[in-house]
Formats: structure tokens, C-alpha cells, sequence
């Protein structure tokens, strides 16, 4: 043996317990991409495969691509977090960038490189198979499953084993369009009607005995225009998952809309059809499928708990001095586990931008605080240490303090989502990416994040009207567009109401365009008008939802009161007064929309 | 003379050179600040931080130093820093410019050799100097001048070894973007010979070109480029020693990425 072997690596607590990854589709990728640039792939073939094996397109630019790596139910290891934080500085930007999904983003990838990713993303079991294109997207799970008080059972196991069952399944290469799964843990936590299928796990007592199963939402979702979606029986025994999983896919394979891109999403199908009469083809469909099935098709759910085990401390020391700041960022970032003497601690990211040495910190973090040896990425661009003993709480702050993770509010209206935009995004019209960042300081340095008021709404940023950064479903959201003032074009938002995403999901109302420069100040008049109308119990999210559905009885009585008082400051100068408003955050040009081909839907 | 980077030799291995100082058949050069050496070092190395060749590496200048550190044309040498191998490889270079072929990075940092456990020591060693002849070798130079006109040749590809955001942001008219962290692995300054030829030939880079390399200002994280390139083979390589920082100076053209603001997904 040489001394190169003998070095000791930091023990891991927790291993990847499935591998996603296969090395041959790296070689393949490789090969491909070797032929289309030879020409002898054609291009509209190439960017099926390509978006296939997870790599998306660049904002006007075909040499380089996006490579989304999937996280199914959002559960990631220290050795996977050190890999990315790896290939992240090799082929990347030394960034990456957490998206809505549960999948991680590398930006800015060589088209020649991406192999390169996947042979490296095959040693930590990882892959971006089915990331983008018209398949089954990444299966997401609440990052409080397994932890969440009000939940009936975990179903991270039933989320990794749907995403498992489908992966490279032949039935799904080739749908009508994307398709996306969401389990979660309680109606609170909601994400389930939002979305082409959501699971909430429910346990029934039948004679007896205890069953479990799910309620099952069809037909939600978000995008261009949005859906909420069905729920199609009362209860769904665990047995019949797979069969309604299957059933639903294949009435979308068979009667999807094929041609027009822009509104084949399963939703489109649903509404144009009617909501019985799909739930009743969904019915029958699953009968043919369990009884057709030649060998009883069953999920391989794996129900081995996790093991619970709290890191040992090298070095204790004991009574590490409060920090400045830990009393907010305790409130504001965790929550109490079902399991006594547990908190779950949630890191809010700037937008989902996170840094190499930033991964490479937060995998330490896990080894050395999470008694379940790995993290959850959350809904929200976030990510979640669970099982971290209430005694720990103190010196995991001071440690997150040190790797800039620390930010305070991660649970509340002052972390906004904002898709990636127009720092890489073909079809973004506005830099949202940038403009969450912006919300995000400025709430913070007014301390909302403390605002009992203002912790269950939301502000979600997209930077065009197709729905990644999930405006729809935000206490207050926003899309990109342009405005216009004689010939000069400023950034633009349209500004919407009132959507939620739990048990009282509804998509929010328009209430009127906020160009960009404006939008922070918009926000803030929304906060004060609300702190001058509220009841004494109201949060920002309840009065809203009365305001929308005309339930208020205060002097702002529909959502056209709110627009009135906000209309002023909405109204642009001229370049003369005002030359930073013609600017988008982020740029130092005038602002102008230009954009490329889509290839979401291709 | 022997020509051990000639024969494919381009880093040396921890175990060779332990046995090889245990041997005396080799000079270490530690590039490291003076500070740092003077702590701990490999035994028997020598220091030559990077700044004392910067300040002159008139090809004078530097065969003085060679001569100091006791280095002859028959001297086996190897390098070794802190700093991924990229100081080490511009001091090999430089050696190898002026017509020392024996030199050849150690395949690890100083770091990783001190986590190994491995021996060090604080001892500076007494120096007998020695006379080294001068034998410029300008093939693997690139000047300004030279790049100017090679880069419309088609047989030649432009590689820059900064940092992709560096790249996006301004690079030289027509170069690729080869970011330094691409060339090594977690514990070795060079991926393995044909890890490393399977990515260039990803990317193109293959032996039917002339390649020239070029980073940021002094020529060390394309230094270590030049290695890597050589490491898998392709020998045709020239380093552009002068690197952005006199492109720039010269005001010579730039290109970046339009329509984009990409700087804004760098984490800050």
C-alpha cells in the first residue's frame, strides 16, 4: 500500500440508500454531443435527448447548458453536497442554485462538459435523467416529512419509490409534456393541488384495523395560466398508488394535447374535459391496469427506519455564548419535531444561490448536527437540517454564522423566491432572480422577519408569466413583462393577491403592474395600509384572503381598494428625472426584452 | 541530457520522491512564501517563493537562481506548493524555457502531503551552487505578438485556464473556457493521463493543434494548464506567459457574453 491510501476521511453517518445514477449515459451524452456538433444528430433530436438527460438550454447562447440534478423527495447526503460543491467549481461558476423543485442547478456548463457532470454525479449516486423534458419530473416530498407534527405517517419512502418505479421507465419517455409529483406531510405544508399529481398521507381504521393511503389531487398546477387541482376519492389505500400513478399517466400519454405547446400540461386536459369525466376515465383506467398487469406491479417502498443517532462531539465546548442574533434566527428558522427534544432548522439562500465552499460547509454541518446523517431541500429554494438536538442549537448557529448560512426570516414572508430570470434564462423578460435578493435585504434590515403579522405570508418573483418562481400561489407575487414610456422600456411586474398553496389553495388575483424600481416600495405600502385596517388577530395572509374575496368590511374592501392606494406609486418618470428606473436590478444598461426559444415545452 | 517531460513524465509521485530524497538524486524546490518555509517544508527542499522569480525572470536573472540552488543540466527537479500546483508549474516552466528538461511537479500540495503525515522538517539546507548552461527554448512561448497571428490559424486553439465567470465576463477573441479546477482531482494537482485526455477530447482539444494557454496575469494557473495538457500528451503547447493582464494592457480585443448577467448567480 503507498501512503496516498492511508489518508482517513471524515467518517459518513449516513449513506445514499439508492443509486439513481448510470455511468453509461455519461459515455453516451459524451458520444452524442460529439455527433450533433459533427452534424449528424439534427437539432431538434439533439435537444429531445439532451433535455432528457437533464440539460437544459442557455439564455442566448447554444454552447453552454444548465445541468438540473435531481434530488428526489429532497433528501441529499454530505458526500453528494462535496461533489456538487466540487463540479460546481470545475465546470460551473463555483455556484449553484437551488430551484422550487428540489433539484440543484449547475449554470453555465460547456455543452462539451456535461458528460463530465454525469460521471461525477454517478461516484455520489446522483443524476439529472428526466430533470427537464416531457417526463416525469423530480418527485418532491415536504421537507417535514417523517418530522411534521400533524402528519399521519412519513411518505419520503412512498415519494422514493414512485420516483424510482418511474425513472427511465419506458411508459414515460415520451409524454405529452412534463409531469410532476408532490407528496407532502399535512395539508399546512401543503404543494399538493398545485401540481399534476399531490399526495397527502391519511391512515383509515377499517374493522379494525389501521390502513394507509392518500388523498390524491389531479390536474393542479402552474404556469402561463394556472389550475388548482381535484381531489379523486376520498382515500386511496398505499396498493393502489402505483395503479393510479399509472392509470393517470396513461390517459395524459393517450389524450394529451400533443401539438399546441402551450397548453398541454395534463391541467389543460382536465379542464377542457371536465373534472367528472376525467375522474371517471381515471377510475376505470386504474381498474384495466390492476387487472392487466401480468405480475402483481407493486413499489419497492423501503420501510427501514432511518437510524436516529446524534453526532459525537469531538471537542464539547460546553456552553458556547449565545450570539448576537440567535434568539431571531431560533424563532424564525426552526421548528419543533414531532420527536421530543428535536427541531428541524431551515437555511434561507439569497434566490437558491448557493457557493461552493458554502456546499462544502453545509455537508460538515450535517456530519456534525444532523442525527439523521443527511438534509432535506425544502419548497421554497431552501434546505432543512432535521433531528438537531434542541442542546446543539446554540453552537449550530454559531457555525452557520461562520459559513454565511445564517440569515434569520427563512420561515417567514422575508425569504421571496425568485426563479433564475434573465441571469440565464431564454425566456425571462426580467432579472427576478436579482429582485428577490434586493426584498430579501430589505425586509431583513427592517427586521419583518420578527413580524408575527408577516411570518405565513409569502412573495414569490417569477421573471416571465410562466410560473418557476410560483407567483400564483404568493401572499403577493409578481411576473416579469416590459413597460413602455414613449420608446424607452423599463422592467415590469404584474403584481397578483392572495394565492396559497394549503388547505384554502387559490390562485392569487391580479391586482396591477409594479414596475421593478417600484416593487419594494409597493410592498412596503402594502404592509402599512394592512397594519392600519387589521383585526387584532389577523396575519398579512388573512386579511389579504378576506380582501380578495370581499369579506372585509374595513375602508380597503376589495382587492381594487388596495390598487387605488398603491396606483401612485406605480407611475413612471421620465428618463430625465429618473434615469435608475429605466435600469433592471442587476444591469447597468436600458433595459430592453429580448428572448429566446423556450424548451420547456420542446 | 535526460528528458524526463519529454518521455511523458510530468508529475512525480509522493512515494518516488521520498525514496528519491532518501537517495539525494533530486533538488525540491518548495515555491511557497519565505514565512511558510521556514515553519516546515519536505526535506532537503530549497525555497524560491514565486515573487523572487517574478521580480525578474529575465533569463539571466533566473539561471542565477538556478545556479544558487545548486541545479545543473543533469539536476533531476522537482517542484511543489501550496496553491494547487499552479506556482510550482510556472517556476517548472520557467526551468524548462531555459532549457532545463529534468524538472517535474510534485503530484500533490503541501497541505495534502502534511495530512498525509508525511515527513517535514525546518532545516535549510547548504547549498553548493552550480553552472547551468542557458538553452532557451521559445517553442513553448507564446508573446502577445506571436498569439495575435497564431490565433487566426485554425490549427490553433486559445485556452483560458481562469475562472468561468472570469471567462463570461471578458476573455481574448475566440478562446475557451478551461477553468484551472478542471484539471485536478480531490488530492492530486492533475487528473489521471486518460481522465484528462477523455475531457479535452470532449472539448476538442486534441494533438493535431497548436494549443497556447493563458490565465489571469503571471501565467501560473495556465502554467499548470501547460502541464496538464502535456500530462495527456499534447506536447504542441505554448504558454502565454504575460497572460490578460498585458493583453489588456496593450489594449488588444476583448469578447464577453452578451444578454446575460450571470454575475448575479455567483453566489456572492
Amino acid at each position: 500500500m503507498t501512503v496516498s491510501n492511508l489518508k482517513q476521511s471524515r467518517p459518513d453517518t449516513a449513506k445514499p440508500k439508492i443509486n439513481w445514477s448510470r455511468v453509461e449515459e455519461a459515455d453516451n451524452f459524451a458520444k452524442t454531443v460529439k455527433l450533433y456538433r459533427q452534424g449528424k444528430y439534427d437539432e431538434d433530436s439533439f435537444r429531445r435527448f439532451r433535455l432528457q438527460h437533464g440539460a437544459y438550454g442557455t439564455r442566448m447562447t447554444g454552447d453552454y447548458a444548465m445541468v438540473r440534478i435531481k434530488i428526489p423527495a429532497g433528501e441529499i447526503y454530505p458526500n453528494q453536497l462535496e461533489k456538487i460543491s466540487q463540479l460546481s467549481e470545475q465546470f460551473s461558476i463555483g455556484s449553484a442554485h437551488f430551484s422550487t423543485r428540489e433539484n440543484i442547478q449547475l449554470h453555465w456548463v460547456v455543452l462539451e462538459d456535461v458528460s463530465e457532470i454525469f460521471r461525477g454525479l454517478t461516484e455520489v449516486g446522483l443524476t439529472s435523467r428526466e430533470a427537464c423534458g416531457n417526463t416525469i419530473r423530480n418527485v418532491m416530498c415536504s421537507p417535514l416529512s417523517g418530522v411534521c407534527p400533524d402528519e399521519e405517517f412519513d411518505s419520503t419512502p412512498y415519494a422514493l419509490a414512485t420516483a424510482r418505479f418511474f425513472l427511465r421507465n419506458p411508459m414515460v419517455q415520451n409524454l405529452p409534456r412534463k409531469f410532476k409529483f408532490n407528496f407532502t406531510c399535512c395539508e399546512k405544508h401543503g404543494m399538493v393541488r398545485m401540481v399534476d399529481v399531490g399526495l397527502i398521507p391519511q391512515i383509515r381504521e377499517v374493522d379494525g384495523t389501521t390502513q394507509r393511503g392518500f388523498k390524491i389531487f389531479l390536474g393542479g398546477g402552474l404556469g402561463n395560466k394556472s389550475f388548482v387541482g381535484y381531489q379523486l376519492e376520498e382515500f386511496t389505500p398505499e396498493e393502489d398508488l402505483v395503479y393510479t400513478s399509472m392509470a393517470v399517466l396513461r390517459i395524459f400519454d393517450r389524450l394529451g394535447d400533443r401539438k399546441n405547446m402551450a397548453r398541454n400540461r395534463m391541467r389543460y386536459l382536465v379542464n377542457d374535459m371536465g373534472w367528472e369525466k376525467f375522474q371517471n376515465l381515471v377510475l376505470k383506467e386504474r381498474a384495466i391496469v390492476r387487472a392487466t398487469q401480468s405480475v402483481i406491479t407493486q413499489l419497492e417502498v423501503i420501510h427501514t427506519p432511518n437510524e436516529i443517532k446524534r453526532p459525537i462531539r469531538i471537542t464539547d465546548e460546553s456552553g458556547t455564548s449565545i450570539t448576537d442574533g440567535y434568539a431571531r434566527w431560533l424563532k424564525t428558522n426552526t421548528v419543533k419535531q414531532k420527536q421530543a427534544n428535536y427541531r428541524s432548522i431551515f437555511i434561507t439562500l439569497e434566490a437558491g444561490d448557493i457557493t461552493a465552499s458554502q456546499l462544502n460547509a453545509l455537508a460538515d454541518l450535517i456530519r456534525d448536527f444532523s442525527s439523521e446523517g443527511k438534509a432535506r431541500f425544502g419548497f421554497v429554494q431552501n434546505v432543512a437540517l432535521r433531528y438537531v438536538h434542541e442542546d446543539d442549537l446554540p453552537r449550530l448557529y454559531s457555525n452557520l454564522l461562520e459559513s454565511g448560512l445564517a440569515k434569520s426570516g427563512a420561515l417567514t414572508m422575508t425569504a421571496p423566491i425568485g426563479c433564475s430570470g434573465t441571469t440565464s434564462c431564454n425566456l425571462a423578460l426580467t432579472n427576478s432572480h436579482r429582485l428577490a435578493k434586493e426584498i430579501q435585504r430589505k425586509l431583513l434590515e427592517l427586521k419583518f422577519d420578527e413580524d408575527d403579522d408577516l411570518s405565513d405570508s409569502s412573495i414569490k418573483i417569477s421573471g416571465c408569466p410562466n410560473s418557476c418562481g410560483q407567483h400564483g400561489i404568493a401572499t403577493i407575487g409578481f411576473f416579469g413583462g416590459g413597460g413602455r414610456v414613449g420608446k424607452d422600456m423599463y422592467a415590469n411586474y404584474q403584481m397578483s393577491l392572495g394565492g396559497r398553496s394549503d388547505g384554502d389553495t387559490m390562485l392569487g388575483l391580479t391586482c396591477l403592474r409594479v414596475p421593478a424600481k417600484r416593487v419594494i416600495p409597493v410592498i412596503l405600502k402594502i404592509i402599512e395600509i394592512f397594519k392600519q385596517n387589521k383585526k387584532s388577530d389577523d396575519t398579512l395572509q388573512s386579511w389579504i384572503h378576506r380582501v380578495v374575496n370581499n369579506n372585509e368590511d374595513t375602508e380597503i374592501k376589495s382587492i381594487n381598494d388596495i390598487k387605488k392606494v398603491l396606483e401612485p406609486l406605480t407611475i413612471p418618470p421620465t428618463k430625465e428625472e429618473d434615469p435608475d428606473f429605466y435600469l433592471d436590478y442587476g444591469d447597468d444598461t436600458s433595459y430592453h426584452t429580448k428572448t429566446g426559444k423556450g424548451e420547456c415545452a420542446a | 541530457m535526460r528528458c524526463l517531460t519529454d518521455s511523458g513524465k510530468i508529475t512525480t509521485d509522493i512515494d518516488s520522491l521520498r525514496s528519491e530524497i532518501r537517495d539525494k538524486s533530486v533538488r525540491v524546490i518548495d515555491v511557497r512564501r519565505e514565512d511558510d518555509y521556514k515553519q516546515d517544508h519536505i526535506p532537503t527542499a530549497v525555497n524560491l517563493p514565486l515573487a523572487n522569480l517574478l521580480s525578474d525572470d529575465s533569463p539571466e536573472s533566473v539561471l542565477k537562481l538556478m545556479n544558487s540552488m545548486g541545479i545543473d543540466n543533469e539536476t533531476s527537479v522537482v517542484v511543489y506548493d501550496d496553491t494547487f500546483g499552479a506556482l510550482a508549474s510556472r517556476v517548472a516552466w520557467t526551468f524548462e524555457y531555459l532549457g532545463h528538461s529534468d524538472v517535474t511537479l510534485l503530484e500533490t500540495t503541501y497541505s495534502n502531503w502534511k495530512s498525509l503525515e508525511l515527513e517535514s522538517d525546518s532545516k535549510i539546507p547548504e547549498i553548493q551552487p552550480k553552472e547551468h548552461t542557458l538553452n532557451l527554448q521559445p517553442n513553448i512561448l507564446a508573446t502577445a505578438d506571436y498569439l495575435q497571428s497564431a490565433k487566426e490559424r485554425n490549427d490553433v486553439i486559445l485556452i483560458d485556464n481562469r475562472e468561468r465567470l472570469n471567462f463570461l465576463e471578458q476573455h481574448i477573441p475566440g478562446a475557451i473556457s478551461l477553468p484551472y479546477r478542471t484539471l485536478a482531482t480531490k488530492d492530486k494537482i492533475l487528473r489521471p493521463k486518460d481522465d484528462m485526455k477523455r475531457l479535452l477530447e470532449n472539448r476538442g482539444i486534441t494533438e493535431n493543434s497548436e494549443i497556447i494557454t493563458y490565465c489571469g496575469s503571471v501565467g501560473t494557473l495556465s502554467g499548470l494548464a501547460y502541464y496538464a495538457l502535456k500530462s495527456a500528451g499534447l506536447s504542441n503547447t505554448k504558454l502565454y506567459v504575460r497572460s490578460f493582464k498585458e493583453w489588456k494592457n496593450l489594449q488588444k480585443p476583448t469578447e464577453k457574453q452578451e444578454d446575460a448577467s450571470y454575475w448575479d448567480l455567483s453566489a456572492e
